[in-house]
């Protein structure tokens, strides 16, 4: 089946292979992985990620040699009912091999460095049946995000697009039973659920899109869909584009939806790098770029999408800066990106979208990664200290216990525990640093050349509001990246276990370098002058190559470089010391307090949905449910009235008076009548003889005298 | 020659007095005897009543003749059965009066 489609140019019948790569890879982690080492069950992982790669490589070639023209790659008939036919194809064009490539490409290499990652996170204890878990769910999230971007039809994508989701949960709660430190807690579990909540939020958003296409079309496929909303009234596109932008904003994580995605970082790091930076949260992203007819049409809901994606980036930008965390910070970071992305795409500017979206995957995977590389360095390093402290106290109980308690309170992953690690972890310091730079959008790093389309096109369409609102952000980006660089790698260790971090080994560093080079690179893809993306994309979407406007470029160049400066002055001048508070917070003052709180935005959640939603639930739970329908309607109507039936009046009068009484009649009569009849058999023979005489004489006398 | 109303007469006076018997005695010898004269009474009705229609008609027919060979017949087979019946009551009861005989159980 897999190989009889053949088509005899290209390598198109392998599109199958995308999806069933990775499913053959965690098949086999699952049956055979009880007897695998690490090593083995990591390399399967990759392997099946990596042939996803290869396949999608095969497919953008082939596409590229047959002049980029769509293919559909049909392989299965879901249903037919009736005139409703929802098939399985998959569908190569240059928009979905983009982020097929994207999204095994990047994976992979995130596979294998998880592969050294997982081994030395503190909370995997040697447990091999949670490592070979963890690769068969990163294989099963392979598998959901190719299906969702290969696919032919709104309804693969949503299939696609659900199975990510439950792999995200899955990750989040990995450690379900701890927290991010290891000790026994619901954090993890807690940060799942509010993801997993959140994105069914968006999802009933994107789902009711798909109702009123169906409904409006009678088809999910993209072509038809198309091709029919020419010709329906632009209110119905605008309400499919909106209630579809409500399912975007919760997968990439915008504004009001994007609460979960900090907590995200409950997760192993690989995850937050793959799932939640890299790929799953540009899905929507994807969304917009392939629904770009649909956009096009109501100039209305793109401006909707516009500032959505502007005002997140600002927003999320500005919580970024008041963040300890290392990884909550590039969460921030992420929700920001992703608000450039979504600002483009509705702009209408889809290149530029997808060209951030595939630079951003690149550095803020290198990021994420990076920063895992921190943590575990300090990990490292803390478990260096324990054992020297292990060592001093000979092997007298206190020492284990003094160690035991400092594990408790030592938390690897915040930047005011760290410091100085630019001499302890070299290779992470300049990986880092080119993450950064990518990241802030300095020349000639990769996020420069996509961030400044983005702006240019933002003007070039005259969304004035929408370029003040990037180019800010871009400004805090810069800023809340030198803070980091100056916290984590410059001054002076805060904390032993930072003076004593340890290098990663190589099998984490190895694909880092790949990532470096694709982040420092990666602006090769859509230069100004060659723009090989908008070449490339102009076979499925319709777009215009943007210019290369050199006052945008010089603009946010200076702003980001005046921002790495100011955070040098800031944070870089005066290094933080132990246990100093930040440096803005006098100066900022409140407004600091919201950065670090995160503009109490859940606090604001909590008070305004989830409370009454719980105080609603209690209510109706406990005086609707319990007092009203079951204490009232079932036990004192229902019940009473029954009780009331059965005792008065079918037990008192209709049984005991009615059937009671009969049946008592009955036996009494026939108690007496057979009294009576006794009396005549009183077993003497002749009384009976004498009977007979009698009956002899009257049937005699009957017969004589008839 | 004896008009046939007298055997009537005779063998209804026997049968009443056989009846009464029955009906008024308590030994069941007596009973027994007495069945047995109830009996011969219906054994003369139907000599009496074959000798009249021979009589009558001419023509000697033995069907009442043959009647009562069967009746004395049976009645030998009745009183074996009933004296045989009659020596085990006694011999449980130590009595053959029928009025003790009044329960169903031996």
């Amino acid at each position: 089946m897999l190989f009889s489609e053949a088509t005899p140019s290209g390598f198109f019948f392998l599109a199958p292979w995308l999806v069933f790569a990775p499913v053959i890879g965690l098949l086999i982690n699952i049956i055979f992985g009880g007897r695998f080492s690490e090593k083995v069950i990591g390399t399967v992982a990759s392997l099946a990620s990596g042939a996803s790669f290869i396949v999608s490589v095969l497919l953008a070639w082939s596409l590229a040699a047959g002049g980029g023209h769509a293919v559909s790659v049909p392989f299965a008939e879901w249903m037919h009912i009736g005139s409703l036919e929802l098939d399985w194809t998959f569908r190569v064009d240059s928009l979905s091999t983009t982020m097929m490539l994207v999204v095994s490409g990047v994976g992979t290499l995130i596979h294998i460095y998880a592969i050294g990652y997982m081994h030395e996170d503190v909370r995997f204890k040697n447990d091999l049946g949670r490592f070979r878990r963890f690769f068969v769910f990163l294989n099963l999230f392979i598998a959901a995000m190719m299906i969702l971007v290969s696919g032919d039809s709104y309804l693969m994508l949503f299939v696609g697009w659900e199975g990510v989701g439950l792999c995200s949960f899955l990750l989040i709660g990995f450690w379900y039973e701890m927290d991010t430190l290891g000790r026994p807690s619901w954090a993890n579990s807690n940060a799942g659920n509010k993801a997993f909540i959140t994105n069914r939020v968006g999802d009933f958003g994107f789902l009711i899109a798909g109702f009123i296409m169906f409904w409006a079309f009678g088809s999910f496929q993209f072509d038809e869909v198309f091709e029919a909303a020419r010709t329906v009234a632009p209110g119905i596109i605008v309400a499919i584009t909106l209630f579809m932008l409500i399912g975007v904003a919760g997968k990439s994580a915008q504004i009001p939806l994007y609460v979960w995605l900090p907590d995200a970082m409950a997760g192993p790091t690989p995850v937050s790098a793959l799932i939640h930076a890299a790929t799953m949260v540009t899905a929507g992203v994807y969304l917009v770029t392939r629904s770009a007819e649909l956009y096009m049409l109501v100039p209305q809901a793109q401006y909707i999408v516009a500032m959505t994606g502007a005002v997140t980036a600002l927003f999320a930008a500005t919580i970024a800066v008041g963040q300890y965390d290392i990884k909550k910070v590039l969460a921030y970071s992420t929700i920001s990106q992703l608000g450039f992305m979504v600002a483009a795409v509705g702009m209408g500017a889809f290149v530029a979208g997808m060209f951030h979206l595939v630079t951003h995957a690149f550095f803020k995977a290198l990021l994420f990664l990076s920063a895992g590389s921190v943590i575990l360095g300090l990990e490292r390093g803390h478990h260096h200290l324990a054992h020297a402290q292990h060592d001093d106290h000979g092997k007298g109980r206190k020492g284990k216990k003094d160690s035991h308690h400092e594990d408790e309170v030592f938390d690897p992953g915040d930047m005011r525990n760290m410091g100085g690690l630019r001499k302890t972890m070299p290779v992470t310091f300049w990986l880092y640093m080119i993450g950064t730079l990518a990241l802030a959008g300095i020349f000639p790093f990769a996020g420069f050349w996509s961030k400044d389309e983005i702006l240019a096109d933002a003007l070039k369409e005259g969304f004035t509001g929408v370029y003040w609102l990037l180019s800010i952000a871009a400004f805090f980006t810069a800023f809340y990246m030198g803070r980091q660089i100056w916290m984590v790698f410059f001054g002076e260790a805060r904390h032993e276990a930072a003076a004593h971090a340890e290098e990663s080994p190589r099998v984490m560093t190895v694909p880092l370098m790949v990532l470096a080079f694709l982040s420092v690179v990666g602006g090769a893809l859509n230069l100004p002058g060659m723009h090989t993306l908008t070449l490339w994309l102009e076979h499925t979407i319709e777009v215009h190559a943007g210019e290369f406007v050199m006052s945008v470029a010089v603009i946010s160049t200076l702003l980001a470089l005046a921002a790495i400066l100011l955070s040098w002055f800031i944070y870089g001048r005066d290094p933080l010391k132990a246990g100093q508070p930040d440096p803005l917070k006098k100066p900022l003052g409140f407004l600091f307090t919201g950065m670090e709180n995160k503009w109490f935005v859940d606090e604001g959640y909590f008070a305004i949905v989830i409370g009454p939603f719980k105080r609603i639930s209690q209510f109706l739970a406990d005086v609707i449910d319990w007092r009203f329908w079951h204490d009232f309607v079932h036990d004192t109507v229902i019940a009473g009235a029954y009780n009331w039936f059965s005792n008065i009046a079918l037990n008192r009068y209709a049984d005991q008076q009615g059937i009671d009484a009969f049946a008592n009649w009955l036996g009494s009569a026939t108690k007496s009548l057979s009294a009576t009849m006794r009396r005549v058999q009183n077993g003497f023979v002749r009384s009976y003889a004498l009977s007979v005489l009698l009956g002899v004489v009257l049937i005699v006398g009957y017969l004589i005298l008839k | 020659m004896i008009p046939i109303n007298y055997y009537i007469i005779l063998s209804a006076v026997l049968f009443t007095i056989g009846t009464l018997g029955v009906l008024t005695r308590r030994n069941a010898l007596i009973i027994f005897m007495s069945v047995e004269l109830m009996l011969n009474a219906a054994n003369l009705a139907f000599v009496a009543f074959a000798r009249a229609r021979e009589i009558a008609t001419g023509q000697p027919l033995f069907d009442g003749q043959i009647f009562v060979f069967f009746v004395i017949a049976v009645a030998a087979a009745e009183v074996a059965v009933g004296l045989a019946l009659i020596v085990e009551i006694f011999k449980s009861k130590r009595s053959i009066d029928v009025d003790q005989m009044s329960s169903m159980k031996g």
